[in-house]
């Protein structure tokens, strides 16, 4: 029967380190993705649909309205998120090590 | 410093008020420097705050270095002269920081170097890349330098009309170069979080007060829609009046409403316009446009050394992911309020559009204010002398924070590492001021240069460079692990010294001092791609980093698995590489 890693081991292997940058890869990914679109995607609406973002609702176009306003709080929601989660990540990461 | 200065304020045509709101600014500003001039006695204290400054003081003081000129004063002109395509620059300022928290700021801030340069050597292990990276803080710094000078010389020239515009930069670089020389990074940080806010106030007060009187930022919007014959129709009529807002006729110079309020405006179309192209062909060239100002400037917020350098300035990582967010709040909601000066500036004081350098469109945040006066006499330049004070405290935190970075690059990397190694803590310190002082004079001497260019525009340009040179270096050497030394410094200067070449180009060019006006319009795709680099510089640079680093792959660092693991592991692991503690032990008495 193999021995038990110790502390140390585990910190050092290859595994912990692969699955520690794949974690915090994917949620770095996930939020940059949410952001992705709506960044990349404003431009093609206004390409491909220029009427339509031209509507005016109250005073604003459509288009003017989103990039001049709510971006900012779209942008607020994904940091929030992402903080929360990458905080949790790594607090779960710690723990696992610290308990062996 | 402006001491010499006062008896200008006796020659006519110098609003008392605004004077006096610019000058106490400026003055709290020294005195915050000299004060803490005295508490800030270490290395430590002047090169990050000795590691111990809270997450609000932090957040604060990020955004109010963040928030430049090009903030306060450029974004309200840009929008003003340009419309729709301006809103990219507030939404990109604010989106790139979320860029630099997804990928960057954590890894960076565990990896515990404290500079782009320590970075650069720390991970791979090599004193010449250091070498390099020292040279690009030094470019990039300078680039970002030009736009705080000019939107200096403009506010000094609107302040004291008749004021050649050189002498208000060099009038406030000796100030700012002051208070850095003497209080370092310590008193930079409580001054620019207390800037943060004048400027907040400085920006929101007005705001509110012009759309009280003149009507919100929607209805302002809503009569910007004159198909392009009926606008020239009306134009000579004069005061046109609907919805209960006020319009001056636009002069002949500045765009249609159509054109204005529309994506792919003035700004993307440009190019193709003066060479002819029709709407269709124009339409595709303009969406490669802004593609490519969204790279720039949303990489180039991520690679930007003076605001990544203030990431060190939290205890730990939790401290440093708290404050990004509060940055992205403070930064957010400021970005809202420039865009409703251009969009008020647009309707009541079109004549800056017939005027150009310090005299245009870049200073309608300081002149909409007065628009008051008409209806409530002295308000109007108390409110003027408001958004003065926060046009001060743009440029003076931005520059000051500059200042810093550079300094710091010159005293710590390559007096403190290259020249004279053995040198105590104490000639380190007497090389900052010197090495601030001479470069503080450098800035001035480059800034009176550019009165031509617009302060947004040129912030741009700051920014290209940085995102196909630091961006590229930051995420591959933090997420990928097969990235060699070689790999890394030849990606990072091939873009760097791309975009920088683009866009030196363009800025000869535009100030005339190089004729390509023909070239340009028999080329327009290659206009757009040397204005705007970033679309072939950002992927140029990260494929030369992966194909050098497959090339050269046995020189991967021999202990790559432990840097990455420093990079990525939790800090409660206590792994870190504490690179700042032989500068605090040296300086420890």
């Amino acid at each position: 029967m193999p021995p038990t890693p110790t502390r140390d081991e585990t910190v050092h292997s290859e595994a912990f380190l692969s699955s520690l940058m794949r974690r915090q890869l994917r949620l770095s990914i996930g939020c940059a993705a949410a952001f992705f679109i709506a960044l990349l995607g404003l431009p093609l609406a206004n390409y491909f649909a220029p009427a339509f973002m031209a509507t005016r609702v109250g005073g604003f176009t459509l288009t003017w309205l989103i990039l001049g306003v709510l971006f900012f709080p779209y942008v607020w929601l994904i940091s929030g998120y992402f903080i929360k989660r990458s905080l949790k990540l790594e607090a779960d990461e710690a723990r696992e090590v610290l308990s062996k | 410093m402006i001491a010499p200065l006062a008896p200008l304020a006796l020659i006519g045509g110098v609003d008392p008020w605004i004077f006096i709101f610019s000058f106490v600014t400026v003055a709290i500003t020294i005195w915050m420097g000299f004060r803490s001039a005295k508490t800030s006695k270490t290395a430590g204290d002047f090169f990050v705050a000795g590691r111990s400054v809270s997450v609000g003081w932090n957040a604060s003081a990020i955004s109010g270095e963040y928030l430049s000129a090009a903030s306060f004063m450029g974004i309200a002109g840009m929008v003003m002269a340009i419309g729709y395509d301006a809103l990219w620059y507030p939404v990109c300022y604010a989106c790139g920081y979320l860029f630099l928290l997804l990928f960057i700021a954590g890894p960076l801030r565990r990896f515990g170097a404290y500079t782009i340069p320590d970075f650069a050597e720390g991970r791979y292990d090599s004193p010449v890349f250091r070498k390099i990276a020292v040279v690009f803080v030094m470019f990039i710094g300078l680039f970002y330098t030009l736009p705080q000078m000019k939107g200096a010389g403009t506010t000094l020239a609107y302040i004291f009309p008749g004021l050649p515009y050189w002498v208000g930069v060099a009038v406030v670089g000796a100030v700012i170069t002051l208070n850095v020389a003497l209080g370092g990074m310590k008193g930079i940080t409580l001054v620019q979080a207390m800037q943060y806010w004048m400027k907040m106030f400085a920006i929101s007060v007005p705001v509110f007060v012009l759309m009280a009187v003149f009507g919100g930022y929607g209805k302002n919007l809503s009569v910007n829609d004159n198909p392009a014959s009926l606008a020239a129709a009306l134009n000579p009529v004069g005061i046109e009046q609907r919805a209960e807002v006020v319009r001056q006729p636009l002069p002949a110079n500045a765009p249609k409403d159509d054109v204005w309020i529309a994506p792919f405006g003035p700004l993307t179309t440009k190019a193709a316009k003066a060479a002819g192209l029709s709407p269709e062909e124009t339409k595709p060239l303009s969406l490669v446009y802004t593609y490519s100002l969204i790279i720039a400037l949303v990489c180039g917020t991520a690679g930007l050394p003076h605001i990544l350098v203030r990431f060190y300035t939290n205890p730990d990582g939790v401290a440093a992911k708290r404050t990004t967010m509060w940055v992205m709040i403070l930064i957010g909601v400021f970005y809202v309020f420039p865009p409703v000066m251009g969009v008020i500036g647009r309707n009541l004081l079109p004549e800056l559009y017939a005027a150009t350098g310090a005299k245009g469109t870049d200073k309608i945040v300081l002149e909409l204010p007065r628009m008051i006066s008409e209806r409530y006499g002295v308000w109007g330049s108390i409110l003027s002398g408001i958004a003065c004070a926060g046009a001060f405290a743009a440029f003076m935190s931005t520059f000051s924070g500059l200042l810093v970075s550079m300094t710091g690059a010159l005293a710590h990397d390559v007096y403190g590492r290259m020249l004279r190694p053995q040198s105590t803590p104490e000639q380190r310190m007497r090389m900052f001021k010197f090495a601030a002082i001479g470069i503080g004079g450098l800035s001035v001497l480059l800034g009176s240069q550019v009165e031509q260019l617009q302060i947004n525009f040129m912030v741009g340009q700051a920014f290209a460079i940085a995102a196909a040179s630091y961006f590229p270096l930051l995420f591959m050497s933090v997420w990928w692990r097969g990235m060699t030394m070689k790999g890394a410094a030849i990606g990072m200067l091939s873009g760097g010294i791309a975009a920088l070449a683009c866009t030196t180009v363009i800025n000869l060019s535009d100030l005339k001092k190089i004729n390509l006006g023909s070239f340009w319009i028999e080329n327009p795709l290659i206009r757009i791609l040397c204005e705007q680099p970033a679309i072939w510089t950002v992927p140029l640079a990260i494929i030369l980093m992966i194909v050098i680093s497959k090339l050269t792959s046995k020189d991967i660092p021999k202990d790559i698995r432990m840097k990455m693991l420093v990079l990525h592991a939790p800090e409660a692991l206590g792994l870190k590489n504490e690179y700042i503690q032989e500068q605090q032990a040296g300086a420890g008495h």
